[in-house]
């Protein structure tokens, strides 16, 4: 799976209450939860962000709540993959059962700048800055996690028989 | 191989001998857990498999508690998915609206999880349940809808940290004072994808609603989750509320932790998490005047019996700070009716607060106390993310229902040392 796209940067202990607060819990409607996608750390989100964008973030991306609604809100914003120094692990388990691709990285997360091109292998675990020519060494996925995300989630990948 | 409590449970439900740190497994499950909430995402995601039933009726249970009773059209909507659901579903432990209460203060009181259980609940407060001895952990709607199909989970085994509790609490510091000073000296991600193991001859000192409100805290240190050695204030209270036999785990004497951390219980003072981390924990010397606007004293962490009873002796004959709001939310009808009768809710109401129906509503911003832009509130709750409670610009401060009330008297962030003699 490789992913290519423009970089929008944060930092440490991204919640899920920012990503996606619960006064829009009320829905499980994709493009509505997109809609309010990083609306109290960020306002100019979602306006900015295009399809396939990459997310760069610090540690602890994630923290909080178990809301799946938070992995759903960025994917369905357009976010092709979400880069990050660590993750949450309720947030990191829910991003691969629904199909958003997420690495674990901390070299790349620290030295990549907003607004940077980014391309990502990661059944290779190679990530390359464009804008810079820097490259980083990720762990792979796992052949499993390859198929959820492939499948475009868990479910679908249960559903396809893919395991 | 040696092992820590909770792989200790997880191979006993994966049919294995033992695991280790790291390993992959696929483990049986007691209970699925999801609310009004993760449920409505569960229940989609289930859908999409098109089976007709569920993989045992008695083992998951919904509870309709974070919009409930419902907050709007939407909510409703909401709550009847998960309503129809689990009618058509036939589903034994549905908990709607005069049934229901805070899912996490709900199920162990009605003894739905025992020792030795392995459990996974859409709700990251799942942890909880650690304090009966099992293996409890927070998880998403997806994960909670293959639950329901298969009855399975997979885990990643994880490694753990050991809480080694010596002496006992002091007067007005209970066991939200203790967690919130374990998340300052470890910070947010301090226990990321591991087991808080709390064991220690401090551990007899506590008592459930203590040890159910630390386990309910593990999440906030990242943690797979926390868990209890079980002992006989657990197995009374398993008991008490009519629990399945329980099936003790205990570590082995050479089990591998990361890391051992001793807490003497004697030493925690009243402790004050600051905006916007759980990690940011003061005690009062290094509290300044910090007035408030609101208080709130309940939820899954702090809304059980023992909660309002620390509440109301400091509110007892005393009257709320002037232009405070000042909300009281038993956790559960049970909690409620014990109020009413042992006369704390008049307490409460004599003070100047309200007391709601139980409900999550103000913990997670949802309704039932919302903050404004710039306001303040101390909540006995979890969270003090930016715009937990509300305005992205309005402040929660983390404390103990005594200090939350304390601070109510006074209408400044305030010890319960200061109100009561120590």
């Amino acid at each position: 799976m490789k992913y290519t796209g423009s970089v929008i940067k944060y930092g440490d202990n991204v919640d899920t209450d920012v990503i996606i607060p619960a006064r829009y819990l009320n829905t499980s409607d994709h493009k509505e939860l997109a809609s309010h996608c990083m609306e109290d750390l960020d306002k100019t989100f979602v306006s900015r962000v295009k399809q396939g964008d990459i997310i760069t973030a610090g540690q602890n991306f994630g923290c909080g709540s178990s809301r799946e609604h938070a992995p759903i809100a960025i994917k369905a914003s357009g976010v092709s993959l979400v880069i990050a120094k660590s993750f949450a692990r309720i947030f990191y388990r829910n991003a691969i059962n629904i199909g958003l691709a997420i690495v674990e990285c901390p070299a790349a997360a620290e030295e990549i700048s907003e607004g940077d091109t980014v391309e990502a292998d990661l059944d290779n675990g190679i990530i390359r800055n464009i804008t810079t020519g820097k490259e980083y060494k990720t762990a792979p996925f796992p052949e499993f996690v390859q198929k959820i995300i492939e499948n475009g989630g868990l479910m679908q990948a249960i559903v396809n028989e893919a395991f | 191989m040696a092992m820590t409590m909770t792989q200790k449970i997880l191979a006993a439900h994966s049919g294995r001998e033992s695991v280790s740190a790291g390993e992959l497994i696929l483990a049986d499950l007691d209970l699925v857990l999801g609310n009004d909430i993760t449920s409505p995402v569960a229940i989609k995601e289930f859908a999409k498999l098109g089976k007709d039933s569920v993989f045992d009726k008695d083992k998951i249970t919904m509870v309709m508690d974070h919009f409930a009773p419902n907050k709007d059209i939407k909510a409703a909507e909401q709550c009847k998915m998960c309503r129809d659901f689990c009618g058509e579903k036939e589903i034994t432990h549905f908990y709607d609206v005069g049934e229901m209460g805070i899912e996490h203060a709900l199920l162990p009181e009605k003894g739905l999880v025992t020792a030795g259980n392995a459990v996974i609940g859409a709700d990251s407060h799942t942890c909880t349940y650690g304090a009966l001895g099992a293996f409890s952990t927070g998880v998403g709607s997806t994960d909670m809808a293959c639950g329901m199909a298969t009855g399975k989970a997979w885990f990643k085994v994880p490694s753990a940290i050991k809480f080694n509790l010596t002496g006992s609490l002091r007067r007005y510091v209970s066991g939200k004072d203790v967690i919130l000073h374990i998340i300052g000296k470890i910070g947010v991600d301090g226990a990321l994808y591991r087991s808080m193991e709390f064991t220690g001859e401090g551990l007899s000192s506590l008592s459930m609603a203590d040890r159910l409100c630390i386990a309910n805290m593990a999440i906030e240190a990242g943690a797979k989750n926390g868990i209890f050695e079980v002992d006989d204030i657990t197995l009374d209270y398993i008991r008490q509320h009519g629990g399945a036999e329980p099936v003790v785990y205990s570590a082995d004497p050479d089990a591998e932790y990361d890391e051992v951390i001793d807490i003497d219980l004697s030493a925690i003072e009243p402790t004050v998490a600051f905006p916007h981390l759980p990690e940011n924990a003061k005690a009062f010397g290094e509290i300044g005047d910090v007035k408030i606007d609101q208080v709130v004293i309940g939820s899954c962490t702090n809304g059980r019996l023992e909660d309002l009873i620390a509440a109301a002796e400091i509110m007892k004959g005393r009257k709320a700070a002037k232009n405070v709001r000042v909300i009281v939310i038993p956790a559960t009808q049970q909690v409620y009716l014990d109020a009413m009768e042992m006369g704390l809710l008049r307490t409460f109401i004599e003070f100047g607060a309200v007391v709601s129906t139980p409900t999550c509503g103000p913990c997670l911003g949802g309704y039932m106390g919302i903050l404004a832009a710039g306001e303040r509130a101390i909540t006995t709750t979890n969270r003090n993310f930016v715009g937990r409670m509300g305005h992205p610009e309005s402040e929660v401060y983390l404390a103990s229902p005594a200090t939350a009330a304390a601070s109510a008297v006074t209408g400044r962030i305030t010890s319960p040392w200061e109100v009561m003699e120590k």
